[in-house]
């Protein structure tokens, strides 16, 4: 274990937060990655009979510092609308515990790290990986930080894959679950939307065919181009069309050529370029597939299966105006919840901003968390 | 609601007789919940081990919110997906009359907990019948507040109907309770008599 912050090679500058090293981790791919590094936060105190433990597992683009400011982009952190002081995720009350997934670029050994093997970069020799990977590894971290059952598992997107799988892999470990915004499988659309920014990724000269580090390279092209196109999929028409509409940027009248003619052109080009700043193409290319290759049904014969004999309380959550993540497939998830008995509670929240609501001010889904983990019944609550 | 918190009452007659009829600690299932009322008083003033289904997602949060398990569901599609004999009791207060089909809701009841609670309006109640006799309109009464343009009662019954249907289904009624306007409590031993001077009803019913 090293407390941060900690500077590692290919990396803007060091990293803040705690970093646990584990021998080695089996892979569902058959392979065993060794020197696993794992870049965590936590925040708060952990109770004496470890009972207030809550793992929060972040999305595709996100990382450990979801509360704290970004070591890059200087942002506070991105869960900041339901983790901290006062809110339902307490650090006053909570031992939270966020941990950047394996395959990642924020710490956590991924394609950018060197292989102890040859001493060079991983680039595509590193291991495909899948979300119970993830999960595994932040099973051993839990396991490492002493604690035997977590109070709950939150998180959104890819997070609440992850959440999922906890679930299903380790039911006598998760009291309490919260899936936002997720699925139990990525569907076609999804999976063709992650294609469309690999392919980008691998369309910039500069990938070299994967190992830009070693050749002093980046594809912030294709990079960008990916994040442009997956951020569409995260807004929703109606919020597209409130906040830019056909708004000219900087501008009167159009130019009659391919400048960023209008502010949404202007807006997306940004969050390409600030995203190429903080995350590695590799990774994003591991981290999607990662996302692809999630079918508990595929992996337990059916989701009840996946869940059959649970004793978690689940809150599963989604916003009417996700098109990635539509409710529809929230309710499937609720179905087979249902069919085995668990005791699930479902909110769907009324909202135009898409998925990326999870990570918004939605005042009904911090009134809806915090009514769950402090629970009714208190002998079963988070708190 | 907070004299649900600190009584484990919910100052509604039908609601009150229902946490009566729970046995403590029980697993119990609310269909058609509302925001929660009644689960709340069973989980806070019966231990019992609550969850609730309700058809308005307004209402299903406000419920998650207040720390009960509900989902969003339709008495008359989603009771399917429950396991049979899963729960102790499930309950359907106020909610039979305004199901597609009543009869096949409560076989699902009845299937999904070992004991079914129904409480409904009484179309037979004395008011109801003189106002229609009377006026030549539909009832418009304390129980049944809506025009019956408005009203989502499609499944209308008196008491003595609803012994028919649970007959007729083969059920058991273990208790019927049949209270008047003023909320007194009257068991139903005289079906006629309660047909007529009970405003509401309550039965507690298993296969």
């Amino acid at each position: 274990m090293v407390d941060g912050p900690l500077a590692l090679p290919f990396y803007p500058q060091a990293l803040p937060g705690r970093f646990l090293t584990l021998p080695e981790l089996p892979l569902d791919s058959g392979q065993v990655l060794r020197d696993v590094r794992i870049a965590f936060t936590t925040h708060g105190v952990l109770a004496a009979d470890k009972s207030n433990a809550i793992l929060i597992c972040h999305a595709l683009t996100g990382d450990q510092y979801v509360l704290d400011t970004h070591p890059i982009t200087g942002k506070t952190g991105w869960w900041s609308t339901l983790v901290g002081p006062c809110k339902p995720i307490d650090p006053q009350r909570h031992f939270i515990i966020c941990a950047n997934v394996i395959g990642g670029c924020m710490g956590s050994t991924g394609p950018r790290d060197l292989d102890p093997a040859t001493g060079r970069p991983y680039g595509l020799t590193f291991p495909v990986i899948t979300i119970a990977d993830m999960v595994r590894a932040q099973a051993a971290l839990v396991d490492w930080l002493g604690i035997d059952q977590l109070a709950a598992v939150v998180g959104g997107s890819m997070g609440g894959m992850q959440v999922l799988q906890w679930a299903a892999a380790y039911p006598h470990r998760v009291r309490a679950a919260v899936p936002i915004a997720t699925a139990t499988r990525h569907s076609a659309q999804n999976i063709a939307f992650h294609e469309v920014g690999r392919q980008a990724i691998m369309a910039d000269p500069d990938w070299r065919g994967g190992a830009y580090l070693e050749a002093g390279t980046r594809p912030e092209r294709g990079l960008a181009v990916a994040r442009m196109a997956a951020h569409i999929t995260y807004l929703s028409e109606p919020a597209l069309q409130r906040k830019f509409g056909r708004t000219l940027q900087n501008r009167a009248n159009l130019s009659f050529g391919f400048d960023a003619d209008f502010q949404v052109e202007s807006y997306l080009r940004h969050q390409g370029r600030s995203f190429v700043e903080r995350f590695d193409a590799n990774a994003y290319l591991y981290i999607t597939r990662a996302m692809d290759y999630f079918d508990l049904a595929a992996e337990h014969g059916s989701v009840a299966a996946a869940f059959r004999g649970t004793r978690t309380r689940f809150c599963v959550v989604s916003f009417t105006s996700d098109w990635l993540f539509p409710t529809v497939e929230s309710r499937q998830l609720v179905r087979a919840l249902t069919a085995v008995a668990a005791d699930v509670s479902f909110c769907e929240i009324a909202t135009d901003r898409g998925h990326d609501a999870f990570l918004l001010e939605e005042p009904e889904l911090e009134a809806v968390l915090r009514g769950f983990l402090n629970g009714r019944d208190r002998s079963r609550g988070a708190s | 609601m907070t004299a649900a918190v600190t009584t484990g009452r919910t100052g509604r007659v039908d609601l009150d007789l229902i946490l009566d009829l729970v046995e403590p600690s029980a697993r119990v299932l609310d269909v058609g919940c509302g925001d929660g009322l009644l689960l709340e008083a069973l989980v806070d003033g019966r231990g019992c081990e609550g969850r609730g289904l309700e058809l308005s997602q307004a209402g299903v949060n406000m419920s998650v919110a207040r720390g009960l398990s509900v989902i969003q569901g339709d008495a008359d599609t989603d009771l399917a997906d429950f396991p049979d004999q899963s729960f102790d009791y499930a309950i359907l207060s106020q909610t039979l009359q305004a199901t597609r089909e009543p009869r096949t809701v409560l076989r699902e009841l009845v299937r999904i907990g070992r004991h079914a609670i129904v409480s409904l309006p009484n179309f037979g109640y004395w008011r109801v019948r003189w106002s229609l006799l009377a006026t030549g309109r539909m009832p418009v009464t304390t129980a049944l507040p809506q025009s019956w343009f408005d009203t989502p009662n499609i499944h209308l019954c008196t008491i003595q109907d609803f012994l028919d249907l649970a007959l007729l289904e083969g059920l058991v009624v273990e208790r019927a309770v049949a209270f008047d306007a003023g909320g007194r409590r009257r068991d139903i031993r005289s079906q006629r008599l309660a047909n007529i001077f009970g405003q509401q009803a309550v039965f507690l019913l298993r296969r």
